[in-house]
């Protein structure tokens, strides 16, 4: 255990000294998403307004959806936005961390540098992302009446579980692509079987039983069911809930790590 | 500051038969193994201490590059250990991991970034790494535009923008003009003279023998010489030439220098020596004396053809002058079991002063790479004095006449 704490706090301090690194790679990589466009980075919010004004606009004015039991007829709106956003990074995270040493090779093979670095590259660019989606969205909400209040702040465990997971299961993946190539097409093809796995554009009550009980065992379903606790219901998310998806982002980061030992210092070989 | 110590360093490279041979292997509950190890370096074993400056030879595949990976850490050791004590830059390859659609500015920081440089920092030293690079408005532009002497130019300004405790160089600078070639190899001087520890791979002998206390030549992924630049050179040389497995044979010399004799063997040297102008041997002679070099061949076993060529060099072993019989158009053909040549060149000495020594070859055809009877590194030592010509510098002399004119009409 102390063991663990003391390699944490070493990672912690390497982070700390390539801070330099990390911020500069993040910006750039804006910098690069936009460049040779006319727009620029006024991209980065119109592209997560068009998806907000969709869900917003087909669910609650063109199909008239509503949500048993809630008044606000935004609510749907706002039902599937807090599933998609939030699951929006979560699969940007994976997919960009399945591919962060194959996409970073040049610069594996010729520089040395903590390879921790990486994944937290990909990790602060996509929370980049998710703030600006969350500001527009949190506008919205505030626009509509539908204000959560302080059950806002129950965001902060959800997504920190969220990423433990995620992050955990991307490098893993991602240490395991550098040997097998396959794992590009099996992660596309994994996120869409648990996209639709998790109730995020359907609510759990419509569900059959025997496929509900399937779908309650998938770690996602208590953290995207918090996000819409607190953004439908304004609600604090219930906590006793969140032991399923906690003790799998544990078991998870701990075999990426066991995997990274095992296999990392091999990467460079393969790459 | 800045040393590296090497100890039984071995890399393996893994291969499998097929990727479900590894697949097995990863899921293999008894940890059974499906890999054949593929040995690249084996037990390579040296110290570099502070201030020094090592060249590393060897022929493609020798195990080079790997070994600078593993110094620098970007690769992983099978075995042994490595390490490396104060701050290290390395170029390796072409590039420093340069991101393409960034431009070099951008990489630029990117690079000082991972160098453990701040934002700052960098900005205070990008006025000297362009200057330095010379690649003008092209720093603005994406990397990818650029041409492979350009990166080099980037690369290298950014990794020599602070003197490290240890620069690692790999080949680049070979890609690189002549120009900037000339320009990086002063600043690397510069670095060496104030206590940088240089560590260099080149297959360019004159940049080793020039630059480098010592050399260490890497063959079959160890460490097959280390020592005097010169002597480990002209080792590499001949084993480069003589591929067949021929012995190599180095004896040191009265003045304690090291003449390397390789080959195979069917026509080799009898007698060499340098004679002064009236036909005397000698090992002193004048700025530009007419000596003349004769040489005594014996053919051992019958062959093809034959071309006797000699070289000129200087202290540090770069080549002032070499020419061969072929060349001459004194072309020597179907020699007989038991045959003498005698070949004579006959040259004036346009020295400067200073230690000059003379490589002797035998070989079949003009390229020394295709068969080599005999190579005879340092066969020859001498020096040159000045007695009768114009007090000058340099390596050689030139018969320099000046025309001066002056004119006081003007006053």
């Amino acid at each position: 255990m102390i063991k663990m704490m003391n390699s944490i706090l070493d990672r912690a301090r390497v982070i700390k000294a390539y801070r330099g690194f990390i911020i500069g790679s993040v910006k750039r990589e804006f910098d690069a998403k936009y460049r040779n466009s006319l727009l620029g980075s006024v991209w980065s919010i119109i592209t997560p307004l068009s998806t907000i004004v969709i869900y917003v606009v087909i669910f609650t004015n063109l199909m008239k959806a509503r949500l048993v039991g809630v008044d606000n007829s935004f609510a749907y709106g706002i039902y599937i936005c807090a599933g998609v956003l939030t699951w929006g990074m979560f699969s940007e995270v994976i997919t960009r961390c399945q591919n962060v040493f194959l996409a970073n090779a040049n610069m594996l093979k010729k520089l040395s540098f903590p390879r921790v670095c990486l994944p937290v590259i990909v990790v602060s660019s996509s929370l980049v992302n998710l703030g600006i989606v969350l500001c527009l969205f949190l506008v919205f909400l505030v626009l509509s009446g539908s204000w959560p209040g302080w059950p806002l702040l129950g965001l902060f465990p959800l997504l920190f579980i969220q990423l433990l997971m995620s992050v955990s299961l991307g490098v893993a993946l991602g240490v395991v692509n550098v040997f097998f190539r396959d794992v590009t097409q099996l992660t596309g093809v994994l996120l869409q079987f648990w996209f639709w796995f998790t109730p995020i554009v359907y609510p759990l009550t419509i569900l059959p039983d025997f496929v509900r009980d399937l779908v309650l065992l998938n770690p996602m379903t208590p953290l995207v069911n918090g996000y819409q606790t607190i953004f439908v219901y304004g609600e604090w998310p219930v906590w006793s809930e969140l032991n399923v998806p906690i003790a799998f982002s544990l078991i998870l980061s701990i075999f990426c790590v066991k995997l990274y030992q095992a296999h990392g210092g091999e990467m460079v070989d393969e790459l | 500051m800045g040393s590296i110590k090497v100890s039984g360093l071995g890399k393996a490279y893994k291969r499998y038969a097929s990727p479900w041979a590894r697949l097995r292997e990863w899921l293999s509950p008894l940890k059974r193994t499906f890999h054949e190890k593929h040995w690249v370096l084996k037990d390579v074993n040296f110290e570099i201490g502070a201030g020094e400056s090592v060249g590393i030879a060897g022929v493609n595949g020798a195990g080079k590059s790997t070994l600078l990976k593993l110094i620098t850490g970007t690769s992983v050791a099978t075995e042994g250990e490595v390490s490396v004590v104060g701050r290290v830059a390395a170029l390796l390859e072409l590039g420093m991991g340069f991101h393409p659609d960034f431009t070099g500015r951008q990489n630029a920081y990117m690079s000082g970034q991972l160098l453990g440089l701040s934002v700052d920092e960098i900005s205070g030293l990008m006025p000297h790494i362009e200057s330095f690079a010379e690649i003008g408005e092209y720093i603005d532009h994406p990397v990818r535009t650029y041409s492979s002497g350009m990166q080099v130019r980037l690369a290298f300004s950014v990794a020599t923008a602070l003197r490290p405790d240890i620069l690692i160089i790999d080949e680049a600078l070979s890609v690189g003009d002549a120009y900037f070639q000339h320009k990086s190899f002063a600043r690397i001087r510069e670095f060496r003279e104030k206590g940088t520890t240089l560590l260099i791979v080149s297959h360019n002998r004159a940049a080793i023998q020039s630059i480098c206390d010592r050399a260490i030549l890497i063959n079959n992924g160890s460490v097959e010489k280390s020592g005097e630049p010169e002597l480990v050179m002209d080792y590499y040389h001949a084993l480069m030439s003589e591929k067949q497995g021929k012995l190599i044979r180095q004896t040191t010399l009265s003045d304690g220098s090291v003449q390397t004799v390789s080959g195979s063997g069917e026509v080799g040297f009898r007698s060499v020596e340098l004679l002064s102008e009236a036909g005397i041997p000698t090992e002193r002679i004048n700025v530009g004396e007419l000596v003349s070099l004769r040489l005594e061949i014996d053919v051992l076993q019958a062959v093809p053809s034959l071309v006797v060529g000699f070289m000129v060099k200087d202290s540090f072993g770069q080549i002032i002058y070499g020419v061969n019989t072929d060349r001459l158009d004194r072309k020597l053909e179907k020699l007989d079991e038991g045959e003498r040549v005698s070949v004579t060149y006959k040259f004036p000495a346009n020295l400067g002063k200073g230690n000059f020594s003379i490589s002797l070859a035998l070989t079949r055809s003009d390229s020394h790479l295709d068969k080599t009877y005999e190579w005879r590194d340092r066969a020859i030592v001498f020096s040159v004095r000045n007695t009768k010509k114009e007090d000058f510098v340099g390596l050689a002399w030139f018969g320099v006449e000046a025309d001066v004119s002056r004119d006081l009409a003007g006053q």
